[in-house]
């Protein structure tokens, strides 16, 4: 699309990654739980084994829910940016192909929230 | 002999078009910068029917007659105490909302008008323009003094406009008004006058005013009344606008109708906030979120839009998913404001049963099915003390800025509603289509923005904690958290005696 402003734009991006000191944005939701209301924001490094990304930062956060703990990891459907896939536990996010502002989501089936609510 | 007295109408074009003249020393272009590089052609300013003829003196002389009444109702509202006949002390978190979040936009419309009273070509659309500058700035300053009262007895009042340029829910009002300042003057009066006030401001006047007298809030109510005639002024100028673009070339209709489509769609976001307020602030509502959509805006909407179709002019894109979402939307903004409620700076609280019931008989197709468990399961986990505010921060829409919580209404209620962008190698969320829409038409604008979140995540908001954010917004912890239990609370039991209205935790 043609800009349209008179003297045209300044070159802002203000979340540009190196702005976050190190750290990329990760977004991540808990399908047919949505007694979180949103996706959660994390600022994390894009070294962190995906496996801590579960561990330490998925679980402060999600553990909360009475369903968490029933979790079968091995059965959980994940989903990267839209698309299907299967993460690789001990590789880091970025080997993984996880970027700055991705969304990954995952599913638990079986789990169906609250009294079977989805929230 | 020349008459004595000039009659109205030609004192009014002397008054008006007689101040305005073609310039000689200065090219016309280099005196009004702004008003061709949106690409809006307007061959001629003379053809612009003022939609009300109104000199500056007469302006003055009923401005000052609604001012003379409105402080004498607020002189004697307080005087009396007229804070102690509200229906309940948590009805203010809605006026808390307002003031912080309704009465800045005000200033910024104010701004907005005066930079349009000075460069638009046309006279009698800077006289216009140059009026309703001084009423957003009345309604800025009188709705701070109608408010103010409750500062006195109240919490979370006292820094308004300094929280309004920090705090994460109010960047989704600050975001639409600079959205609509940074663009040209034509796109500007389109957004604030046509799709704001013309479309929808009845969405948030109506039901707020007619709010504030359910609920025994005279000052608002004495302020509304002092605006409505003013605000009457400006749907007719908005409307007065966008047939002026209309009737001036044909070439305008295209852009016009993309403004329609994308401020349509960031004033209903915006008035996302306002449904949560009608719905479940008000102790008492008059009316429901949806029942006033389907009036406002599906019936006088729909017929303002029957009419200007013969301009070509189409309904807003995406109008029937927000008629959809009016089933929802309330239910979902309440719910992440109750989860953020350490995060706020007005007082949160769950729906009583009586209010539920009321929800349900309001939305019988979606409260009991999809939103009733929530509140239950978090009043139960209140009684049991194990509830507990969201830990996180969440996903924003890069373009409304609002949490992104809406879902897919049409086909699942319960899925969230996910889009993406990439532009120069990074990617951008947004919420919806239409928000996705607005993002891709200017990417370069977006990429802009100030998104709370990643502001506090990149380390500008005070710190990397929550008490530290709030403190930068300047917000005391007395003004946040559950509404039982708060100052305003005790203060309002003390008086009261007792509190029927909002469920004991």
């Amino acid at each position: 699309m043609a800009v349209i402003a008179k003297d045209g734009y300044v070159d802002i991006v203000r979340d540009k990654v190196e702005n976050f000191h190190g750290n990329q944005l990760v977004h991540v939701c808990w399908d047919d739980h949505l007694l979180f209301s949103a996706a959660q924001a994390f600022p994390l490094p894009p070294e962190m084994p995906f496996q801590a990304l579960v561990s330490e930062v998925m679980t402060p956060v999600f553990s909360y829910h009475p369903d968490f703990e029933k979790i079968d990891w091995a059965a959980v459907e994940w989903m990267l940016d839209g698309e299907a896939f299967t993460p690789e536990m001990d590789k880091s996010l970025k080997d993984n192909g996880v970027c700055h502002k991705s969304l990954i989501r995952f599913k638990t089936p079986g789990l169906m929230g609250i009294n079977g609510t989805r929230l | 002999m020349p008459a004595k007295k000039l009659n109205l109408r030609k004192r009014y074009e002397l008054l008006t078009r007689g101040m305005g003249w073609e310039t000689t020393h200065h090219d016309m272009d280099d005196v009004f910068p702004y008003d061709s590089f949106e690409g809006i052609k307007i061959t001629d300013w003379d053809k612009w029917e003022d939609p009300f003829r109104l000199t500056m003196d007469a302006y003055w002389k009923f401005q000052a007659e609604k001012e003379k009444k409105l402080y004498a109702v607020i002189d004697s509202f307080a005087q009396n105490n007229g804070q102690t006949n509200l229906s309940d002390a948590s009805y203010l978190s809605a006026i808390k909302l307002f003031i912080t979040g309704v009465t800045p936009i005000e200033y910024a419309a104010h701004r907005g008008f005066a930079h349009l009273g000075r460069h638009f070509r046309g006279d009698g659309a800077r006289v216009a323009c140059q009026m309703q500058a001084i009423d957003e700035l009345r309604h800025q300053q009188t709705q701070v003094h109608t408010i103010s009262h409750y500062n006195k007895h109240f919490n979370g009042l006292h820094d308004p406009f300094y929280q309004f340029d920090r705090v994460w829910y109010l960047s989704v009002p600050k975001s639409f008004a600079e959205d609509a300042m940074t663009a040209g003057p034509f796109e500007f009066i389109t957004s604030i006058s046509f799709a704001f006030e013309y479309v929808l401001t009845n969405m948030l006047f109506v039901p707020f005013m007619s709010g504030a007298a359910y609920n025994g809030d005279m000052a608002t109510v004495t302020f509304g009344f002092s605006a409505q005639s003013d605000e009457s002024r400006h749907m007719t100028l908005g409307l007065e606008i966008i047939k002026f673009m209309l009737e001036q070339h044909e070439d305008n209709l295209p852009i016009v109708q993309r403004w329609m489509d994308k401020h349509f769609w960031r004033a209903y976001r915006l008035l996302a906030l306002v449904s949560a307020m009608q719905d479940y602030m008000l102790t008492n509502s008059p009316l429901s979120w949806k029942e006033a959509w389907d009036v406002y805006f599906v019936e006088n909407g729909g017929a303002l839009f029957e009419d200007l179709s013969r301009y070509g002019l189409r309904m807003p894109k995406y109008h029937e998913l927000a008629t959809a979402e009016a089933d929802h939307l309330s239910h979902q903004v309440w719910s992440v404001f109750c989860l953020l409620g350490n995060a706020t700076g007005f007082h949160t609280f769950l729906p009583t049963e009586e209010k539920m019931d009321w929800l349900s008989e309001k939305y019988p197709d979606t409260f009991d099915k999809y939103y009733r468990p929530r509140f239950e399961h978090w009043a139960k986990q209140k009684e049991e003390g194990t509830f507990k505010y969201l830990e996180a921060l969440p996903q924003l829409c890069q373009v409304c800025q609002i949490p992104m919580i809406f879902t897919e209404v049409e086909t699942d209620p319960m899925q969230l509603s996910f889009r993406a962008s990439e532009y120069k190698g990074d990617k951008y969320n947004t919420c919806s289509d239409g928000c996705k829409d607005i993002f891709d038409h200017e990417p370069e604008k977006y990429a802009q923005a100030w998104l709370p979140v990643h502001q506090i995540f990149q380390g500008n908001c005070g710190g990397a904690t929550i008490p530290e954010v709030l403190e930068w917004y300047k917000f005391a912890p007395e003004d946040g958290g559950d509404y039982i239990g708060s100052q305003d609370h005790a203060r309002w039991q003390e008086w009261k005696g007792t509190d029927k209205k909002v469920k004991e935790a």
